[in-house]
């Protein structure tokens, strides 16, 4: 067998290629995510909110872009901090919010909580909270799209320290062994958990580790979702057409700890304060759309208002019966 | 009735389902080209081709989680972990994942997976070939566990575990294989849930699962020989369990001896002793006895290899000493 290997390629700065509207489309999604989340934080300190939660604020343009470059009826597979995900992946804020409440209103009916949000019908297939557990089920969800040909990609979201477990060597592996379409979107925001790069990794560049495999690799600015979007849209196409898996290498931000509450006594907080002047996603984006403040403020107003309906629709929900737990164990 | 071997009623259940129904497939080590580590799987890809026979990596993970994803889209694959003691690799996707996304989701999800292994002690493979783990999975909610010890058994309860929507877990023999059988002409789906009464007796129940079914028939038989009268019952599954017929039982015998080739401690057999003590606390005339393999890794050396497993000695010696209490 000749020896192959996948070059890594490299996503400039994004080219104009969403129209100005569009992108204001997108931007008014990633504010309302980010509102979301710190209405979640808030909800949580005031210790409404059972459990313990993960948000994705400094993330926000890696689920809108993903999302905006993929077609509808494809479907994701998330991580312990998947809220972003699935409000981008089409789930209304208010079955999100419903489900940190624990209410049967939730869109996992209050049996998954935050690190187990489903939507099912909108191509959520569950939020993992085992690092590294919901890859092979990507590959295996692709491979069912192979065998029906149907013409829909699957997509695994993961952060950089999944990629030090088995299941990501042995679900990438598989993937591009039998060419399923799937795409494995890694989250490099530079921590897994508490523990930074220099001190889980041999290597800096994630790439080379699908490039192990022969996948094709695609590294992509995750603070820009128009460069995100641009990255995912040709992956789908290339892993739609039966060329194989995409690993798509996002660099992002978390501008927060790894759970709400989190000290961060591993981070200097210059760092964190330098990052969150220069690496906001919503803020390049604003400057580059050149949103003047009361455009801002009109947007900011709407999903405000979408994110304290959530809540409302949240608090007013119906509590499960606690014989309830049984419900669903077996099919 | 056609005869067929325990491998051949296996295969005789995959290749039915295969030939109705284009969604199920196989997958697993070695299970193409050569036909499976134990055979089960002989020429299967010359009839079904290498899409739906497919051999996989050694990827015990990627092989249930693959399983999963794709049982997740309403496909029905059976995969195909070569040694049970090959399942502590695949575990964490049994445990979190297959056996929890029906719940995690609120029932938006359904996983029905059968997950094919095989294992067993008396052919010297060591400790790692050869461990008997199938309590393990009866601890975990959500997932089904099937050990049928017959050719026709195996072959009907394949069938309903590959209809089944939930994850099976389904444990194999390998001393069975070889096994002949009767089975009837059609092929009969066996219910989940349904022991089978093996042999009718009075005295005592022997509560027996794989391999150690057999071996609880000849010991019924040497008892007959003493005057004992050895009623033997294969629960066939062990999740579900159908604790009724086994409460029957020991209520008409008064006296339980539960076999299995795993080790005693933990084993199945303490769930099974659980429920009868409470289902027939009255009715018992001797304390249960449970029989297993000692509590060790298991040696290689034949000599202690069949030392430390049960036998149908064992089983007999175990009905004997219900018996004297009375």
């Amino acid at each position: 067998m000749k020896p192959q290997m996948a070059k890594v390629e490299k996503k400039p700065r994004s080219a104009a290629s969403l129209s100005d509207e569009r992108l204001r489309e997108l931007f008014r999604e990633m504010l309302l995510i980010r509102r979301f989340e710190e209405k979640v934080e808030e909800r949580f300190r005031a210790g409404e909110l059972p459990g313990f939660l993960h948000v994705a604020i400094g993330q926000e343009a890696v689920a809108s872009g993903v999302m905006a470059g993929l077609e509808r009826e494809d479907t994701i597979m998330s991580t312990h901090r998947a809220h972003g995900h699935t409000l981008a992946k089409g789930t209304h804020p208010n079955a999100v919010m419903a489900e940190l409440y624990g209410k049967t209103e939730g869109c996992s009916g209050g049996y998954g909580g935050s690190m187990h949000l489903y939507d099912v019908a909108n191509g959520m297939l569950g939020a993992n909270a085992v690092v590294g557990g919901g890859l092979p089920q990507v590959t295996g969800t692709a491979l069912a799209y192979q065998f029906r040909k149907e013409p829909k990609v699957a997509v695994a979201f993961f952060g950089d320290g999944a990629t030090n477990t088995g299941t990501f060597h042995e679900s990438l592996n598989l993937a591009q062994l039998w060419k399923v379409p799937a795409l494995f979107v890694l989250e490099m925001n530079g921590w897994a958990e508490s523990t930074p790069m220099s001190q889980h990794l041999p290597i800096s560049d994630l790439s080379q580790r699908a490039v192990a495999f022969g996948m094709r690799s695609v590294e992509v600015d995750g603070q820009d979702v128009e460069a995100v979007f641009v990255a995912t849209k040709e992956a789908r196409e290339h892993a739609a057409a039966g060329k194989g898996p995409v690993f798509l290498n996002v660099r992002t931000y978390r501008l927060v700890g790894h759970y709400i509450g989190d000290p961060q006594v591993y981070r200097e907080k210059e760092e964190l304060n330098e990052l969150r002047e220069t690496k906001d996603p919503i803020e390049l984006l604003r400057a580059r759309l050149e949103l003047s403040d009361d455009e801002f403020e009109q947007l900011d107003t709407e999903v405000t208002a979408i994110v304290e309906e959530s809540v409302t629709f949240a608090k007013a929900g119906t509590d499960p019966k606690p014989e309830d737990a049984l419900k669903w164990v077996y099919a | 009735m056609p005869e067929l071997t325990y491998r051949e009623a296996v295969r005789d259940a995959l290749s039915r389902a295969m030939r109705e129904d284009d969604d199920v497939f196989l997958m697993g080590e070695d299970i193409a080209e050569m036909g499976g580590s134990m055979g089960v799987t002989q020429g299967m890809l010359d009839e079904f081709g290498a899409e739906r026979v497919r051999n996989t990596p050694i990827s015990e993970m990627a092989i249930v989680g693959t399983g999963i994803g794709a049982a997740m889209q309403g496909m029905r694959p059976v995969v195909e972990i070569m040694y049970q003691d090959f399942l502590t690799l695949s575990m964490e996707q049994l445990v979190n994942q297959a056996a929890k996304h029906r719940t995690m989701s609120g029932g938006q999800l359904k996983v029905p997976l059968t997950i094919r292994t095989q294992g067993g002690a008396g052919w010297s493979p060591g400790a790692q070939h050869a461990q008997q783990l199938e309590s393990w999975f009866v601890h975990v909610p959500g997932l089904k566990v099937v050990f049928p010890s017959t050719p026709e058994d195996v072959r009907g309860l394949l069938w309903s575990a590959i209809y089944d929507d939930n994850p099976v877990i389904f444990f194999e023999h390998r001393l069975l294989y070889p096994l002949k059988g009767e089975v009837p002409a059609e092929l009969a789906p066996i219910p989940f849930g349904k022991a089978r009464i093996m042999r009718e007796g009075t005295d005592v129940t022997v509560i027996a699962i794989g391999r150690m079914v057999p071996e609880a028939l000849q010991a019924a038989e040497e008892a007959e020989t003493l005057g004992i009268s050895v009623e033997v019952l294969d629960p066939r599954t062990l999740l579900p369990l159908d604790e009724e017929a086994i409460i029957a039982s020991v209520q008409k015998t008064n006296r339980c001896v539960t076999a299995h080739e795993a080790v005693t401690r933990g084993g199945f057999g303490a769930e099974l002793t659980a429920v009868v003590q409470h289902g027939a606390f009255d009715y018992l005339d001797a304390p249960i006895e449970r029989v297993g393999a000692k509590f060790a890794p298991l040696a290689f050396a034949p000599a202690m290899e069949q030392w430390a497993v049960p036998h149908a000695a064992d089983v007999l010696e175990a009905v004997k000493r219900t018996v004297a209490r009375a």
